[in-house]
């Protein structure tokens, strides 16, 4: 009996040792400890003189490097700093010289032809060429490649895209050929004022096809699975990786300008231990939950970056025919005060939004009446907090349904601060406009898309990011049927402006900014939407960070400029 | 014995089939798809990016092929990491998980242990109480307001550890002694009642009339009969200690599974989702039979009786 117990026990303890032994020696721990490791001593090594380290935290894992499948923020954030496509966003979002070193755009504005530099290196010491873009961009419109943005960037705009997209036709019809080794002809569907922006995105950039297909599946899930041909290379990085760096790439050819040796990464989800991680001299940057800015608002290395996102109300005139009614919409859209949203709900510096293009996003082109002006400036306030406007409208609504009462259900994510808007919003409604019955509905947020496509609700909290850098990107939702119109607006003025400004209007800018003044106006005489506020990011950031540009779309952080300062 | 654990065996893997079959058609069940862009797709563009990850195909059929790969051990490759299988990413975060889970497991029922014994040997006394009063905070209080006031105190203002991140054993400490304390209050709260009343037993009374020393008492009569009911709790106890506490896991920045299942569940990884249940049931049975095995240790009478059952 007494040998069975032993028996026993040491089986115990030899179950227990191996789980021990997964715990402390499997590879992943070891390489996160020693990131960590390089993490906590790369403060020091700012310290030193002659490296030039900066450390930061970063809010999740980067799900995707590669090009044609990435989707979020993380993967064009490290895909910018470790990749160049033809052009690259530099000072207030103007593309500079890239792969290419300029193009010629023939006169029906459809045929745009970039001359590319011959210095440029892959990490693997091949050149960059024409081909390495014919084959990323007939990748990330391939079917097969499943890749989300490809069709969603391309379709519309590069020729025949739509269709290889949807496999009608071979990817070979993509109207992008090589022209030599170093000239890159591309073919468009409508000319595009804004393709050269575009042409810095993600989606865009060129792939290594011999590297590619080598990898087969596993490309682009670690760094040695990826090659650069940006100002840094991706190091100590896995998929699941939760620490990683950027360094500097020696090949790249413009290296002389970059003056980062390194930036270390760390995944840190809560804001309260970036911030603990910031106060210990770890990171030079922590982003800051509303919770914590008031606690930091007077911290000396306090800074808000506004962004380009925008938040508004959507009001789905098909469910509900009170929302069908004009002067209803127009009374929801003045009856809430986004003053108190972006102060006291959100308080991370957002801006209140008086119209669909945010500030800071576009400028006027030249030529027009107000070049060089902030669109958000020229087109000015177009609906703003008015409680007693909003009830004048409010009174003849009801009068023109012939009710005094209306119910409504607004619709949004169960996020905390959306919840806490949610109750907000309705509260205020309710409040200024007399015999408004609003509910709240909170769903997680797959839900809410697909609450939003099947059009089934009637004020929703919706949110859009621009892709590139035209308020086209924001104006096309409108449209009529347009895929994310969702909430049956439909005006054939505006349609037919929105619509010009691809067609006939394509290669006269200025005509196309006045199209798109006009159109907006025309939005929010409709009462289509009512915006609420423009998202902004509170953060300590370090002052020896310097030279970090923020961009209006595509990766967030533009670090091919940015230097380590002397500041302590 | 060894039949005894063959038909254990078995009827885990039934278990399992049940488990993956259950949770397999409740996220299926979840809104929304696993797509990022999702709000930026045409319909037909949805459509083939969700027959590339073999999402069109009917329910039943998703099943059948996923219990084929299963078959074969394979647990498919995420939707949110790109071309990363799940066994991948289920590997490189257990070990984070898991070696906290079992440091605070194995100090906290230690600490707990001596902690309760010491009370109920010294019962009504002031050590008594101060270890009620003790295990009382330990279990009532949650382990990341430990985790926020641990990493204040001895990280941010002593600077005595890693405020964060995973690295060497010293990052490990303070989220080990965040994670311990409930495990630890609530051995102590078990076997200082369970020590009081077999203290109190005839056959204590009989072990010290027998003239055995007073350390022989409490620890080789009564601790072993204390321990039974300690060990049903720590059964399951130990496995949410080992998946991970996703809470501390976040706020100590510590890469490990529970904070991924999380985040699986909110981006619809289907095979994450899938790779990280079954793994958490595979602990659960495993534990449980190791905890059916460890009663039989202590009391023989138990295996006996198991054994025949």
């Amino acid at each position: 009996m007494k040998l069975k117990n032993w028996a026993l026990l040491l089986a115990f303890g030899l179950l227990l040792s191996v789980l021990v032994a997964c715990g402390g020696g499997d590879g992943g721990t070891k390489e996160s400890s020693d990131n960590a490791e390089q993490g906590a001593t790369g403060t020091e090594d700012t310290a030193t003189e002659g490296e030039n380290v900066l450390n930061f935290v970063n809010g999740d894992q980067i799900p995707s490097m590669d090009p044609s499948l990435a989707t979020d923020e993380y993967g064009f954030q490290f895909l910018g700093a470790t990749m160049e496509g033809l052009y690259r966003l530099g000072e207030n979002a103007q593309p500079v010289e890239g792969i290419a070193k300029d193009h010629e755009v023939s006169e029906d504005g459809l045929t745009w032809t970039f001359t590319l530099r011959e210095d440029a290196v892959w990490s693997n010491g091949d050149p960059v060429t024409a081909h390495d873009f014919v084959y990323a961009w007939q990748r990330a419109v391939n079917p097969e490649t499943g890749s989300e943005y490809g069709p969603y960037m391309m379709s519309g705009v590069i020729k025949n895209a739509t269709a290889v997209s949807t496999g009608e036709a071979p990817v070979e019809d993509l109207g992008v050929k090589a022209d030599g080794d170093f000239t890159l002809v591309v073919e468009l569907e409508n000319p595009t004022a804004y393709f050269e922006s575009l042409t810095t995105f993600g989606t865009f950039l060129p792939l290594n096809q011999k590297f590619v297909e080598e990898q087969g599946n596993k490309f682009a899930t670690s760094s040695d699975t990826l090659l650069a041909n940006g100002p840094y290379v991706l190091e100590d990085w896995e998929s699941t990786s939760n620490s990683w760096n950027l360094v500097k790439n020696e090949e790249y050819w413009d290296a002389e300008t970059v003056q980062l040796d390194k930036m270390t990464y760390e995944v840190v989800k809560k804001p309260q231990t970036g911030v603990d991680l910031y106060e210990a001299g770890t990171v030079d940057r922590a982003p800051l939950s509303s919770d914590l800015v008031d606690q930091y608002a007077t911290h000396e290395d306090y800074t808000v970056e506004p962004q380009t996102s925008i938040f508004y109300l959507k009001m789905n005139q098909t469910r509900n025919e009170a929302l069908a009614n004009k002067n209803i919409r127009a009374a929801i859209s003045r009856a809430f005060n986004k003053e108190a949203i972006v102060n006291e709900i959100l308080n991370n510096g957002s801006l209140v939004a008086n119209g669909i293009i945010p500030a800071d996003f576009s400028r006027l082109p030249e030529g027009s009446p107000d070049a060089g002006k902030d669109f958000r400036e020229v087109s000015g306030d177009l609906v703003t907090y008015d409680v007693e406007k909003a009830q004048e409208y409010w009174e003849k609504g009801l009068e023109e349904l012939g009710t005094d009462t209306v119910e409504l259900e607004l619709l949004g994510d169960d996020g905390e601060s959306a919840k806490v808007m949610g109750e907000y919003l309705a509260n205020q409604l309710s409040t200024n406009l007399p015999g408004l019955k609003v509910t709240l509905k909170n769903v997680p947020f797959e839900q809410r898309l697909d609450l939003d496509t099947a059009m089934d609700y009637d004020l929703l909290i919706s949110g859009w990011g621009p892709d590139f850098l035209d308020p086209y990107t924001f104006l096309n939702l409108f449209l009529t049927d347009g895929e994310n119109n969702k909430m049956g607006y439909s005006n054939p003025e505006y349609d037919e402006l929105i619509n010009a400004t691809t067609t006939e209007l394509a290669t006269d800018n200025v005509a196309r900014y006045e199209n798109f003044l006009e159109a907006e106006k025309i939005l929010f005489e409709d009462a289509a939407i009512a915006p609420i506020y423009q998202k902004a990011v509170a953060q300590l950031q370090s002052p020896k960070v310097e030279g970090v540009i923020v961009n209006p779309f595509g990766p967030t952080y533009e670090y091919k400029w940015a230097s380590v300062g002397s500041a302590e | 014995m060894f039949r005894y654990i063959l038909r254990r065996l078995f009827y885990m893997l039934i278990t399992l089939f049940i488990i993956a079959t259950v949770s397999f058609f409740l996220m299926k069940m979840l809104p929304g798809s696993p797509l990022n862009a999702e709000d930026k797709l045409s319909e037909q563009q949805k459509a083939i990016v969700l027959e590339k990850y073999g999402l069109n195909d009917p329910v039943p059929v998703q099943y059948l092929k996923y219990l084929g790969g299963l078959a074969q051990g394979d647990l498919g490759i995420s939707f949110a990491f790109d071309n990363t299988p799940v066994t991948k990413i289920l590997v490189d975060r257990m070990g984070p998980s898991l070696q906290l889970g079992l440091q605070s497991l194995l100090i906290g029922s230690f600490l707990g242990i001596i902690l309760g014994l010491i009370a109920a040997v010294f019962r009504n006394g002031a050590i008594d109480y101060t270890s009620t009063v003790i295990a009382v905070l330990g279990s009532s209080i949650p382990n990341f307001v430990f985790a926020g006031l641990l990493q204040y105190v001895f990280a941010v203002q002593l600077e005595w550890f890693p405020v964060a991140l995973w690295g060497g054993f010293e990052y490990s400490i303070l989220p080990t002694i965040a994670l311990m304390i409930f495990p630890m209050a609530t051995a102590a709260r078990f076997i200082r009642t369970e020590m009081v009343e077999v203290l109190n037993s005839n056959f204590i009374l009989t072990a010290r009339a027998k003239g055995i020393g007073e350390a022989g008492v409490v620890f080789k009569h009564g601790l072993r009969n204390g321990l039974i009911p300690l060990i049903t709790v720590i059964g399951p106890m130990a496995v949410s200690m080992l998946t991970g506490s996703m809470v501390i896991e976040q706020i100590f920045a510590i890469p490990g599974i529970g904070e991924q299942f999380v985040t699986s569940v909110l981006v619809n990884d289907y095979p994450t989702i899938m790779g990280t249940t079954l793994l958490f049931a595979f602990l659960f049975v495993v534990i449980i039979l190791v905890i059916d095995l460890l009663y039989g240790l202590i009391d023989p009478r138990i295996r006996v009786s198991g054994g025949n059952s």
